[in-house]
């Protein structure tokens, strides 16, 4: 059985200043879609995040999952992020259970897409193993509405813009 | 109050206590499962860098190691880009299978913890833990009472079937159940951040790391110096990334690994809270301490049975009550009637004087004694009718009138008035009624009317209280009572043993069988099994109500239903209606009766000796007793009669139980022979012997006259001098039970 969840949000991502250029920012709305596969066990952590070519973690996305507590299974966004709440303030919800589909809404700036960068996902499920970065995609208008399989939980994820 | 706050909670969360208990008990057996499957080296034998070695043979794709607290060891990896899981040997590194936790297992668990609901779910899980609390405490607090004090804990119980088992059972599992309940409170307060779990402190991401290549796993120090015993989870570093490490968790707490140095980086121990935390969840769900868990898991596999046998006992508590209609709240009535009985007989009374005041226009509150209020805001009247039970002590509903007397308040101008209900053939006759009012005299209210009583449930003498109470009242009340008795069945005389006919002491044991019912019935009950005995043991009261009387007599079972017959030891007493009724019966002839259970006499349960003590036709229950005693129990009888050669009731059956040890030690004493003795006598001659009785925990039981129970009591207090004890004593204790009459 399948669910829809639908979560629209009106928070922008905040970025480091060396690539927001000053004064006027185009953002522009990106709707994560994500598709679980089915799997026994608890509901899936996950987090979406934004890294540079090299992969260095830029901000976080979106967190599926409340408690703060089991955020470092997210293993490499929670290395990147540092956890630290500013960086994941209003772009939580809940988590994700199997063989439920999430799809959120997300604010971005302009000049991220088609510059490098990538979007991953982690996660995790409780007594079951953590997945990092188990979907890496590039942030480009030719890969909007392309789907990608993951290698843990995930069973395709894409964005639209 | 105790009781509600034990049987409400009880009643509203059975079904969902019940499902937390299997649920629980299910899994408390993984623990000894997953021990059973795992290979645990001992300690120092085999470090964290040796296995990993060893496992990076056979995975090169390892991403994360992880010990569960039985000690199975899982390994998670990459190959070809497919993740897989595998529990591996912890000697050799070496898969043993694939890694596949149990659906079932992990259905239960989230059914144990959220009742498979989710948060929601959680919050109820967490509020039936704490109702397990409630219920224990409770529990053991009325057993406790029960039994006369919390050293008492542990005595022999009484008490019919439900009631038994639940109490036996209960005070075997109570240690466990406080235990689970405990635990889970305070898993569900940390999982809902009530209180700190320490499970958020983590250590900082180290800012710089050795610029060096990555140095073989099973080199590096840090994991060299971790035993493998401690490991928690080790995961391994993102291969494309030189600048990340390894993250260790161990049992005492947790760093990062550099992959080139192998030093030790940004090391944090657990906190306290965080090891209080995982000592409680070990606790709670035996992982690690797989004997814990199946102990746990027995104890809450007896919530079923503690639940059913719970709901049973209430339910009879209730069927018991008489049903009032109209019973105003206590702070609302202006006529209260409380009420002290101790078979209910004088709750009939009761009922029958509620129902009247009701029809008069008042607002009546009736309660038992023991629940007297502390004010009653608009009372005018206390109206208490009560019993005596035994000599001259509070019937069971009005054991703490008493005490909670001293706390009660009546506003200005409130009186009160008592009605005793007894027997004139005894001494102390209404004495706790007269106990009563002289107390309520003392508490400075004032008296509407003088003491009455009532002699053997007499409805004209009811009748005529009523019309002084209308009286008072100013307007007419008849109090019309028609006495309720148990459905009562016909049973057939098929045996009669005859004694004491020269000892100016006729005395019969009578046996009879159910009579058949009406042939339809017959047939129905045997194709259903059923005994067309009915169920009765040993010691409970037979009541008989004799032509001429609509008074029931009773008397004391000596056998019970599996004996297959029912037996009572009758004495003829000159003039004696029943007794007299009894004695002229013929062979084949019919009565009709019925039983009122008496748990409270009969031998409590374990191994403690029994000391039975009568005289006369009290050897009637106490002989019952020894016949069912199969599992040879030490038994010693202390009996008086008159004359060996007249009237030794049982003498062939008592020599019987004592070649077949059934009966350990027989002390008759005969009071018409040449060297008179009564029991009491023999009682104080073996003082020595049963001071030794005493010490091993012996329970006492004395059935007979009024006036040989007292004497056997003086006695007995006697003997128990050198001790520091006295019947009352073992009386609160519960180890001294009379069935005086």
């Amino acid at each position: 059985m399948r669910r829809h969840a639908m979560r629209k949000i009106a928070a922008a991502v905040c970025l480091a200043s060396a690539i927001v250029l000053p004064g006027f920012v185009q953002a522009r709305a990106v709707t994560l879609n994500t598709e679980l596969k089915s799997y026994r066990g608890n509901d899936a952590y996950l987090a979406f995040y934004l890294t540079d070519a090299n992969g260095q973690y830029q901000s976080t996305l979106w967190v599926a999952g409340k408690k703060a507590k089991y955020y470092k299974h997210l293993r490499d966004w929670a290395r990147g992020s540092g956890l630290n709440s500013s960086e994941f303030d209003g772009v939580t919800g809940a988590s994700v259970g199997s063989g439920q589909t999430l799809k959120v809404t997300v604010e971005l700036a302009d000049a991220l897409i088609d510059a490098g960068y990538e979007i991953r996902v982690d996660s995790a499920v409780e007594d079951k193993r953590e997945h990092r970065a188990e979907v890496k995609v590039a942030l480009t208008s030719q890969g909007a509405g392309k789907s990608a399989s993951g290698s843990g939980y995930i069973d395709a994820f894409s964005y639209d813009l | 109050m105790l009781r509600q706050l034990h049987s409400l909670p009880g009643l509203l969360a059975a079904l969902l206590v019940m499902l937390l208990a299997l649920s629980g008990g299910v899994l408390s057996v993984n623990p000894a499962l997953e021990r059973l499957d795992a290979k645990v080296p001992a300690a120092g034998q085999v470090s964290v860098a040796e296995l990993a070695g060893r496992v990076a043979h056979y995975y090169p794709g390892a991403e994360q190691l992880q010990r569960s607290p039985s000690g199975a060891l899982i390994v998670y990896y990459s190959e070809n880009g497919q993740a897989g899981a595998e529990r591996i040997d912890p000697l050799t590194g070496q898969g043993i299978g694939t890694y596949a936790p149990s659906e079932f297992s992990t259905w239960v668990k989230d059914l144990h913890r959220s009742l498979l609901l989710g948060s929601t779910g959680r919050a109820v899980a967490g509020i039936a833990a704490l109702v397990m609390l409630l219920l224990s405490i409770s529990g053991l607090a009325l057993l406790a009472k029960r039994l006369g004090g919390w050293r008492q804990l542990l005595r022999p119980l009484r008490g019919g079937f439900s009631q038994r088992w639940h109490a036996e059972v209960g005070r075997l599992v109570v240690l466990g159940l406080l235990l689970s309940a405990l635990s889970g409170i305070y898993m569900s307060a940390a999982n809902f951040e009530l209180i700190a779990d320490g499970m958020q402190r983590e250590p900082d991401f180290p800012q710089t790391v050795d610029p060096g290549p990555a140095a073989p796993v099973a080199s590096l120090a840090a994991l060299r110096a971790t035993d493998l015993n401690d490991l928690r989870e080790l995961v391994y570093p993102n291969p494309s990334d030189p600048g990340d490490v390894y993250s260790l968790r161990t049992a005492q707490g947790d760093g990062y690994v550099d992959q080139a140095s192998g030093a030790l980086l940004s090391y944090q121990a657990h906190d306290s809270a965080r090891r209080v935390y995982e000592l409680i969840y070990q606790l709670h769900t035996g992982e690690g301490l797989w004997w814990l868990g199946l102990l746990l898991g027995v104890s809450a596999l007896s919530v079923p049975l503690m639940s059913i046998t719970g709901a049973r006992l209430w339910w009879l508590r209730h069927q018991a009550m008489p049903r009032l209609a109209h019973n105003s709240a206590a702070q609302w009535a202006d006529t209260v009637i409380l009420v002290g009985s101790e078979n209910h007989s004088t709750w009939g009374f009761a009922k029958t004087l509620h129902d009247a005041l009701h029809q008069s226009g008042l607002r009546v509150h009736t309660a038992a004694m023991n629940q007297l209020a502390s004010e009653y805001r608009h009372a005018q009247r206390l109206l208490i009718l009560t019993a005596t039970y035994g000599d001259g002590d509070a019937p069971a509903s009005a054991r703490q009138f008493l005490a909670r007397l001293t706390k009660t308040t009546l506003p200005p101008g409130a009186g009160f008035a008592v009605l005793g209900f007894g027997d004139r053939q005894f001494p102390q006759f209404c004495q706790f009624a007269k106990v009563t009012e002289t107390a309520l005299l003392e508490r400075g209210w004032p008296r509407l009317l003088a003491l009455e009583t009532i002699d053997r449930q007499s409805t004209q003498a009811f009748a005529r209280w009523g019309n002084a109470v209308g009286q008072l009242l100013g307007q007419e009340l008849a109090l019309v009572h028609k006495p309720v008795r148990p459905r009562s069945q016909s049973w057939q005389l098929v045996e009669r043993v005859e004694y004491g006919a020269q000892v100016q002491a006729p005395t019969s044991v009578l046996r009879f069988k159910a009579a058949a019912p009406p042939g339809n019935v017959a047939w129905l009950k045997r194709l259903l099994g059923a005994s067309t005995l009915g169920h009765f043991e040993a010691g409970d009261l037979l009541g008989i109500v004799p032509p001429g009387s609509p008074v029931p007599r009773f008397y004391s079972l000596a056998s019970g239903s599996a004996d297959g017959v029912l037996e009572i030891c009758v004495r003829k007493h000159p003039g004696g209606l029943c007794s007299g009724f009894l004695h002229d019966l013929p062979l084949g002839a019919r009565m009709d009766a019925f039983i009122q259970p008496n748990p409270d006499f009969r031998p409590g349960s374990g191994k403690a000796p029994v000391i039975l003590i009568g005289a006369g036709t009290g050897i009637g229950p106490l002989a019952g007793f020894i016949r069912n005693n199969r599992a040879r129990h030490p038994m010693h009888l202390y009996w008086g009669g008159r004359n060996p050669a007249s009237d030794f009731l049982y003498e062939p059956e008592l020599n019987r139980y004592l070649a077949d040890r059934r009966l350990s030690q027989l002390n008759a004493a005969f009071s018409r022979v040449n060297d008179c003795s009564y029991v009491q006598d023999r009682i104080l001659a073996d003082a020595l012997h049963m001071r030794r009785l005493i010490e091993k925990g012996a329970q006492i039981l004395v059935c007979g006259s009024r006036e040989m129970a007292k004497s056997v009591m003086q006695a007995l207090d006697h003997v128990l001098l050198p001790l520091n004890l006295n019947v009352l004593t073992l009386k609160a204790q519960g180890r001294y039970r009379e069935d005086v009459y």
